[in-house]
């Protein structure tokens, strides 16, 4: 294999493992910029994904497995929310509970209703998402570089990946050129000036979350049963902390989130790619130092390399009307 | 500059706009009213915050609700605002009565409301502020072009330059000030409402927002100015409320006043508002502050090569708008944030490297600029506040043991010494009023005979009655012949007090002036103008 095929089906493969990463960042982004901090992601894509599993292997359809993975995370966030917004409880303590619960649930379920040692069924490919073939990718394939460009890194992933790269400029422009998405930035940085000028803070933060809850679905919804066939226990493993990570790297804007995703994604392709190749002058070298490597350079670009992240203001203090 | 220089002119309220509602419930004849409070009654649990308050705000005046901290002026406007809900009584705005049930129900009634703490959003623009909850559609866009063209047509009817696409957190606070008002019209407000508009202002700043309020009202607007500053009643209003512990005690015609009465109606007795101090006799240097250079936790340097001293017996005066490196330097003082250069001697010898401890030991005692924070620990009953920082003294300790009783006993005396209110010691610190808290702190550092005493904001959140009493032992203080250093934002109390005022800006001594310098001349400082 030549070197420029070995690269685009690294960039391929990154592609795969940026869009859970992408979905759950956003999901992040929405949530924090009005103000709740969202550590449940995990928990919540966690949850989705095993929604999407176990629906997809009892009915068959993609489609309904969706629905059910953002229902089921949508009601997680609505937790989160309830706790945090209404409750005006502690949003980390919250969170992380959230990430407990999904994570122990879904084993027990899944044991108590498969009985395969807490994952789902191996899904047939009709249950599935399947890879799209763009149009006229068959034909240009042969073309040299662009042609094959096309065909193998463009074309030929399921409707969630499409989706999920068209979110990041959808939510650019909700969050920038909408009503909801001035108010949203809005009461996350001083929710007292959303509640003088008349709007409610409580219904604004809960539309956030569920936006959250969404995303989160998505993302869970895309591991099950598009990336695999079906869910497996702990699946996520620690993608939604590396998206909170994305977000602050991305400085909490939906385009630099983009960005900060591909590149852990490609982190991880590099990883898997590197796995058991010899690397030139240093030879083998394990493989758990590649699959450190995305957490090793967060902690590296966090700790200054990237200028301060300034979170929004509000981020994390629960709304009281000042006495 | 000249806003400064505009004399203060209480001018007779314009001719009322033909357009005004007639309204059933004002006799014929009178002036109609904007605002019309009849027997509104609020309480918060225990507190019974408004009494049975009856105001009437006539269209087209400014008028100007006076009183001390925790008179209830805030809530009554609060309630007038759709924030709380009165438990009894009825709003007439116009003549009409209306229920207002939150800040949308005031915004369409025509109020609007300027509060203390600036509800901005800082990393918007201001043309995003003044839209935020006006969008006029769920796009922005097109939204944009017509807050644009209205926002220019509201700044040139109204005086109020501000550039829309500037971002709040680059303006200076007078002009986040403006955007609120701003804000406000673009809304349709008839009747605005400013809470202690002038507390983070310049004077000059104080002065631009006088005149803007003027305009306002010469186009038929109706101002509410709630303050507990007399001068700036004076200064500004048509008609003026005096509230006292929930209670609205009178309504006076600005002209038909003096600041006098108002200060007796306040506080329900004579006050003496004028400082009694004869002329200090400073002794020998006891504070030294030597090139003094502060950064604060970003590296920022707030404190730029500040140099002056402190004498025995005189009071020496920080003036500055607040953030102006102020407390910084008294922070760096008190020895909780070192110095990058420098040096600050005590009677002559260096302090460096020592900790709030070492130099409480070496006389030196700290009034901190926030209580609340700095001061005290609220959830602490009085008794324990009464010691803090003092605790290792062995008056206070039994063995390795706090001698509770002791402890007690010192802080009873306090108590009646300082005329603290209620006189418990065993109650929560948080229970105590403002005033009340603050004599806690000066009572704690006074009664420690230090050689030099820094104080910070004194009298900020504290009532006229307390300002007295706290004024009183600072110069009592100074003739006791203890270095003082006075710092606070306060332009009044600075000149009341000082010997000698060291005026600050941006992390500079711009220069120092006696007490007695006019207040333009510090004003001009204080803006970093003139020197």
């Amino acid at each position: 294999m030549d070197l420029f095929t070995a690269a685009v089906l690294v960039l391929d493969s990154t592609v795969r493992l940026t869009i859970p990463l992408l979905f759950a960042a956003l999901a992040g982004l929405f949530s924090e910029r009005a103000g709740v901090f969202d550590i449940g992601l995990e928990g919540k894509m966690l949850a989705g994904a095993f929604a999407a599993g176990s629906i997809a292997i009892v009915t068959g359809s993609p489609y309904l497995a969706l629905v059910g993975a953002i229902l089921v995370s949508v009601a997680l966030s609505l937790v989160h929310g309830f706790a945090s917004i209404t409750a005006k409880g502690n949003q980390i303590v919250s969170g992380v509970a959230i990430n407990f619960v999904a994570a122990g649930l879904t084993v027990l379920l899944g044991q108590n209703w498969f009985s395969q040692g807490g994952r789902t069924p191996q899904l047939p490919n009709t249950a599935r998402f399947n890879p799209i073939e763009l149009p006229g990718a068959a034909a240009v394939r042969d073309v040299p570089v662009v042609g094959y460009l096309y065909a193998e890194l463009i074309s030929g992933h399921s409707i969630l990946v499409y989706l999920a790269f068209l979110a990041v400029p959808f939510s650019w422009w909700a969050l920038y050129r909408t009503r909801f998405g001035l108010r949203l930035r809005a009461v996350g940085e001083n929710p007292g000036a959303v509640d003088t000028a008349g709007i409610s803070v409580e219904w604004l933060r809960y539309r956030a979350v569920i936006v959250a809850g969404i995303f989160c679905g998505l993302s869970g919804a895309y591991l099950a049963i598009a990336q695999s066939a079906g869910f497996i226990k702990d699946m996520t493993a620690g993608k939604g902390y590396i998206a909170l990570a994305a977000l602050i790297f991305a400085k909490w804007k939906p385009v630099p989130v983009m960005f900060a995703c591909l590149l852990f994604g490609f982190l991880d392709a590099v990883a898997i790619r590197l796995q058991g190749t010899p690397v030139p002058l240093v030879g083998e070298v394990p493989v758990q130092i590649f699959q450190a490597l995305p957490y090793i350079l967060t902690c590296i670009l966090l700790a200054g390399f990237i200028g301060t992240a300034i979170p929004p203001k509000a981020g994390g203090v629960p709304y009281t009307k000042e006495r | 500059m000249p806003e400064c220089a505009e004399p203060v002119s209480r001018p007779v309220p314009p001719p009322v706009n033909a357009t005004a509602p007639s309204s059933p419930t004002h006799p014929a004849g009178a002036a109609p009213l904007a605002i019309e409070l009849v027997g509104i009654d609020k309480s918060f649990g225990q507190v019974h915050a408004n009494k049975d308050i009856h105001l009437a705000v006539k269209r087209g005046t400014i008028h100007g609700i006076i009183g001390e901290n925790g008179a209830g002026k805030s809530t009554l406007m609060s309630i007038l605002y759709g924030f709380y809900q009165a438990d009894r009584g009825e709003i007439r705005v116009g003549g009409v009565p209306t229920v207002i049930r939150d800040s949308q129900a005031a915004i369409a009634a025509g109020i609007g409301m300027v509060h203390q703490h600036f509800m901005l959003v800082e990393n918007f623009t201001v043309l995003e502020n003044v839209m935020l909850g006006a969008e006029g559609g769920a796009f922005l866009k097109p939204g944009i072009s017509r807050a644009r063209a209205e926002l220019k047509r509201l700044e040139t009817e109204y005086a109020l330059d501000v550039d829309p696409d500037a971002v709040i957190e680059s303006l200076p606070v007078g002009r986040q000030q403006r955007v609120e008002i701003l804000k406000a019209l673009y809304r349709g407000a008839d009747i605005l409402i400013l809470d202690e508009p002038t507390g983070v202002l310049t004077p000059a700043e104080a002065d631009h927002l006088f005149r803007i309020l003027r305009v306002l009202r010469d186009q038929g607007k109706t101002v509410i100015l709630i303050t507990h500053k007399l001068r700036e009643i004076m200064a500004i209003t048509d008609a003026v409320s005096v509230m006292r512990r929930g209670e609205m005690v009178a309504t006076r015609t600005t002209a038909e006043t003096t600041v006098e009465e108002l200060a007796e109606l306040m506080v329900g007795r004579r006050v003496l508002l004028k400082v009694d101090k004869g002329p200090a006799h400073p002794g020998p240097v006891a504070l030294q502050v030597k090139n003094l250079t502060v950064r604060d936790h970003r590296g920022v340097t707030m404190v730029d090569d500040v140099s002056f001293d402190v004498r025995a017996g005189e009071i020496v005066g920080i003036a500055g708008v607040a953030g102006n490196g102020q407390s910084e330097l008294l922070e760096a003082l008190a020895g909780i944030r070192r110095p990058s250069s420098g040096d600050i001697l005590i009677d002559g010898a260096s302090t460096l490297g020592a900790d709030p401890a070492m130099l409480r030991r070496r006389g030196l005692a700290h009034v901190p600029e926030d209580r609340h924070h700095m001061g005290l620990v609220l959830k602490f009953e009085e008794y324990e506040n009464s010691i803090l920082g003092y605790q290792d003294d062995p008056r206070f300790l039994n063995g390795p043991f706090m001698d509770i009783d002791a402890i007690r006993a010192d802080a009873r005396e306090k108590i009646a010494k300082y005329d603290i209110r209620p006189p418990n010691c065993r109650l929560k610190t948080a229970n105590f009023s403002g005033g009340n808290q603050q004599k806690i702190v000066l009572a704690r550092e006074i009664e420690r005979d230090p050689t030099v005493l820094i104080i910070g904001q004194p009298t900020r959140g504290v009532d006229i009655g307390a300002i007295e009493f706290i004024h009183k032992r600072i110069v009592e203080m100074r003739d006791a012949g203890k270095a003082i250093l006075l710092v606070s934002v306060e332009l009044d109390e600075i000149r009341a007090l000082a010997d000698r005022v060291v005026v600050m800006f941006a992390g500079r001594v711009v220069g120092e002036k006696t007490p007695d310098a006019s207040e333009q001349a510090l004003g001009l400082m204080m803006a970093g103008i003139a020197a």
